[in-house]
């Protein structure tokens, strides 16, 4: 494969050659220089076409599972193409802080709701339609109305059905500080979706208890330290750690991968109003510097509309749909049965004081 | 050097030879001065792997030192410093013994099905570092911490030590050992006063590049979820949306390649490995194993088999019983053919670019050469995604996002990042190019360029290949600058499989993995036979050392992988 591309201009290269220099024969030289001549003006051609796409470029920090089929079902309705950028959710907010007005992205589509208020206090997001706005109860959706609800998760208990009792589980995440839980816990101090339940738990017990608590987490974690939910639900499954704090479609997704024959592991609700029981919105907002903004803003109302609704209700994704009317198909606790911490969207913020905390408590 | 070639011209008469070998003379009066176009290419390429450095220190302190100081200081920094330390110190002394002995017993042994061996052990330096570790994690689950991130790194980069030291076996003069003997020194003594006397730079140079790499190794540790400098690099730059603490920790990262630079520096010392006869190409007669021999074998059987059987066991058995995932599915073929590309392009100009610096530092010498030579190492310990930042920035600031997101750019951030590993190569064989053949040809009336183009250039060819394969190997498992600049809507192999090995979708990754190896490991393979048979097919058997010897060591110069 890698020979193929500049056999021809090795040719040429040789009869241009040859012709210069009659009689002079050094051969070695002719294939590496030719290589290098013909892999450099590739490089060129390579060069000339990227980002050249008419359509509108998503830039998505939501598991590509969700968008993937959202973007299918928009591009077939509408006929306009949508490039998808997948990355971390941060990162990408990192990413358009960075590019600012020249930003290639129209829409960006994230986990979480800290990134979008982030982007929005530095006013790099343009107002949603209030068409979409009015599709989500006000209180899933920007308080600026700068970007719109569109999904949301739960956070639940995960723990191993042979490692831990039924009995014996905490109902507030608080108690994960305890002793009992030392070198069970499994912890993601990385993992976005842990950055809201801090905020709630410093909402609700200050932040020195905060602080004891995080070290306590720390200590009960011991090597059981992973990069992401992904990792805490298969290793907690698996029995390489006994509990620990997740998303509750992270099971799902993980059931609906391995099959429930291959579930050592359950999920549970800690106690009402509970700071470790906290609702994440994942949104979608359009950027201030999109040359599509009237593409964008019909993509931001597919995705809360019943069709996009419904997709992420049957799909793989195992989230809450947030549009009025549409529930999700999964057999989950229904979202209006859940009895979460009452923190505000407007609270949880931009996830600074979190990333804080938890660098304070030298977790990150 | 010029004089002789001068008078040569003047001896044979001519008018028109004599003529233009005076004016050459002329203006040559000085050997070592150095060309001025050479000097500003050389000059550009630093300034290019510069910026990178830039960016960090800038980043770094635009929040001010009070704002840096309770980051780098605190306990985790010390717990980092720690992890990062310890294992870089205990892996590198395993990938010394471990290198140093096969290579030995390879190149100096009559252990049977040698040539076998000796591209069983080198196969695993093509498969990338996050490959071998998710082969061992994906079969045996609770691997990890400190003692599975060693097991793991050892088996995948102790081929950096043994490629140097088999290649300096091979080229070490049998004739020290037998006179060594001949005055009453024992096997064992013989052996670790004599041969390891004559591999030590080897070994060294070997035990340079495993410790850079292990500083700026990412994907492996997080999959066996170990804490380093850069993984914790990586977060901080994940969930936070200031980069600066990671550009501080970053340059902690760079502080401590500066201090394995240096240590290496001040450990090479003296010492001569030289022949007695200039190219005299006899061959050592090998010892023979006797007794041993078996366990030999079996210690090697046991090596491949860790090494090289566990992670493509891995990615057979995922390939046949991976279940179903969530995630959707991407043409296998189309990030391959980005990957392919992508990389060659990249191995291109970094050995393009490689060229004026090996031209200025080996022909020209001086320390500012060598400063600069040595410095570009410091780009194999940055994050890729410092890279990636860095161009961001330098793109947007600077030239309006032009080419932001374009192939061009993450070609680019690939030349920089591996930039080293081509110069390692190139210079090797610019140093093996004798300078008095291109004053011949200068003499003889080529100018500059073309004494270049048709003396030169042939001459350093299996450098320039060997700089071409190094860099396209190592690009395509690049991953982490690869997310930032990737044009919207490509995969590449790497990314790929990261989405999927990240979902633990280990039977959706496993393909990629396949072919990722497939790219980089067989070429290697057959591109080091090849290498290893050219002189010798020439009638040439005497250079059969020095033609393998830049791909050996360029080999060995594989640096951070999956950065």
């Amino acid at each position: 494969m890698r020979h193929r591309p500049h056999a021809p201009a090795g040719r040429h290269q040789s009869t241009t050659h040859d012709a210069g220099h009659a009689g002079t024969r050094l051969p070695r030289a002719r294939p590496a220089a030719a290589l290098v001549v013909s892999l450099c003006l590739l490089a060129g051609a390579l060069a000339g076409c990227g980002g050249s796409s008419a359509g509108l470029v998503l830039y998505n920090g939501q598991h590509e599972q969700t968008t993937d089929a959202l973007v299918a079902a928009f591009e077939k309705q509408t006929g306009i193409s949508v490039a998808v950028r997948s990355d971390d959710e941060d990162t990408l907010a990192a990413q358009i802080d960075a590019e600012g007005s020249g930003s290639p992205a129209d829409v960006i589509y994230t986990e979480n709701s800290p990134p979008l208020e982030h982007l929005q206090e530095q006013g790099l997001l343009a107002p949603v339609q209030a068409s979409t706005l009015g599709q989500v109860p006000a209180r899933f959706n920007s308080p600026e109305g700068d970007w719109v609800g569109v999904s949301a998760r739960v956070s639940v208990l995960i723990y191993n059905t042979s490692l831990v009792k039924p009995g014996e589980l905490p109902r507030s995440v608080m108690a994960l500080a305890e002793p009992r839980w030392r070198g069970r816990l499994a912890l993601a101090p990385g993992e976005t979706d842990f950055q809201p339940i801090v905020t709630a738990v410093q909402r609700a017990h200050g932040t020195a208890a905060t602080l004891r608590w995080l070290a306590a987490l720390k200590a009960n974690a011991g090597s059981h330290v992973y990069p992401d939910n992904e990792t805490i639900t298969s290793e907690v499954n698996r029995g390489q750690a006994a509990i620990g704090v997740i998303n509750q479609y992270y099971w799902y997704r993980e059931r609906a991968q391995v099959g429930a024959g291959a579930m050592h592991s359950a999920i549970a609700h800690f106690a009402p109003g509970d700071p470790g029981y906290v609702v994440d919105v994942s949104g979608a907002a359009v950027l201030r510097s999109s040359a599509h903004e009237a593409a964008a803003q019909r993509f931001l109302a597919f995705l809360v509309s019943r069709a996009g609704q419904e997709i992420i209700a049957h799909g793989t994704s195992f989230e809450y749909p947030l549009a009025h009317g549409v529930h999700t198909a999964a057999h989950e606790t229904p979202f209006a049965a859940l009895r979460p911490d009452p923190i505000s969207l407007a609270d949880l913020g931009d996830g600074t004081s979190a990333v804080a905390l938890l660098q304070r408590a030298q977790l990150l | 050097m010029v004089r002789p070639s001068a008078r040569r011209g003047s001896i044979c008469g001519g008018v028109r030879a004599r003529t233009r070998a005076r004016a050459y003379a002329r203006a040559h009066t000085s050997p070592k001065r150095t060309p001025k176009l050479l000097l500003a290419l050389a000059a550009l390429v630093a300034l290019a792997l510069l910026a990178p450095l830039v960016f960090l220190v800038q980043e770094a302190v635009q929040d001010g030192w009070s704002a840096l100081h309770p980051l780098l200081f605190r306990g985790l920094t010390a717990t980092l410093l720690w992890n990062t330390v310890s294992l870089m110190v205990l892996v590198t002394a395993l990938c010394a013994l471990v290198g140093t002995l096969a290579a030995w017993f390879t190149e100096r042994t009559d252990l049977p099905g040698r040539s076998v061996w000796a591209v069983l052990v080198v196969v695993p330096v093509g498969i990338p570092d996050f490959v071998t570790s998710f082969g061992w994690k994906s079969i045996f689950h609770s691997l990890g911490g400190f003692a599975g991130a060693t097991l793991v790194m050892t088996l995948a980069v102790y081929p950096l030590v043994y490629l140097p030291v088999a290649a300096a076996l091979r080229n070490a003069d049998p004739a020290q050992e037998e006179v060594a003997r001949s005055l009453g020194l024992g096997r064992l003594r013989t052996f670790l006063r004599v041969t390891l006397g004559q591999t030590r730079q080897a070994v060294l140079g070997g035990c340079v590049l495993v410790a850079l790499v292990l500083l700026a190794e990412y994907g492996a540790f997080e999959v066996l979820g170990y804490r380093t400098f850069t993984t914790e690099i990586y977060t901080e730059f994940l969930v936070g949306f200031n980069s600066p603490a990671a550009c501080a920790l970053s340059l902690v990262l760079v502080a401590l390649s500066l201090c394995v630079l240096g240590s290496e520096a001040l450990a090479r010392g003296g010492g001569r490995a030289s022949r007695s006869g200039a190219l005299a190409a006899r061959v050592a007669r090998p010892h023979r194993l006797g007794r041993a021999r078996l366990p030999v074998l079996a210690g090697f059987a046991v090596l491949v088999l860790l090494a090289l059987g566990v992670p493509l066991g891995a990615i057979l058995y995922w390939m046949i019983h991976g279940g179903s995932s969530t995630l959707p599915s991407v043409s296998i073929a189309a990030a391959a053919l980005h990957t392919a590309l992508y990389s060659a392009a990249a191995g291109a100009i970094a050995t393009v670019a490689a060229l004026p610096v090996a031209l200025l530092s080996v022909r020209h010498g001086g320390r500012a050469a060598f400063v600069l030579e040595r410095g570009t190492f410091l780009v194999l310990a940055l994050p890729g995604i410092v890279i990636a930042l860095a161009l961001t920035y330098f793109s947007e600031r600077y030239a309006a996002g032009v080419l932001y997101q374009s192939s061009a750019m993450l070609i680019a951030a690939y030349a920089i990042m591996f930039f080293p590993l081509a110069l390692v190569a190139v210079r090797t064989s610019v140093a093996q190019a004798p300078p008095a053949l291109e004053e011949v040809g200068r003499s003889l009336g080529a100018n500059r360029l073309q004494a270049l183009w048709r003396v030169t250039l042939p001459l350093v060819a299996p450098g320039l290949a060997a700089a071409f394969c190094l860099v396209f190997l190592e690009a395509v498992t690049e991953l982490t600058a690869t997310l930032v600049l990737i044009p919207t809507g490509v995969q590449t192999l790497a990314t790929q499989f990261w989405a999927f090995q990240s979902n633990i979708s280990y039977g959706q990754a496993a393909p990629y993995a396949g072919v990722m190896v497939l790219i980089a490991a067989v070429p290697s393979v057959v591109l080091g036979r090849w290498f290893d048979r050219l002189p010798a097919r020439r009638g040439a058997p005497a250079r059969t050392g020095a033609a393998a010897a830049p791909l050996a060591e360029a080999a060995a110069a594989q640096g951070a992988i999956a950065r």
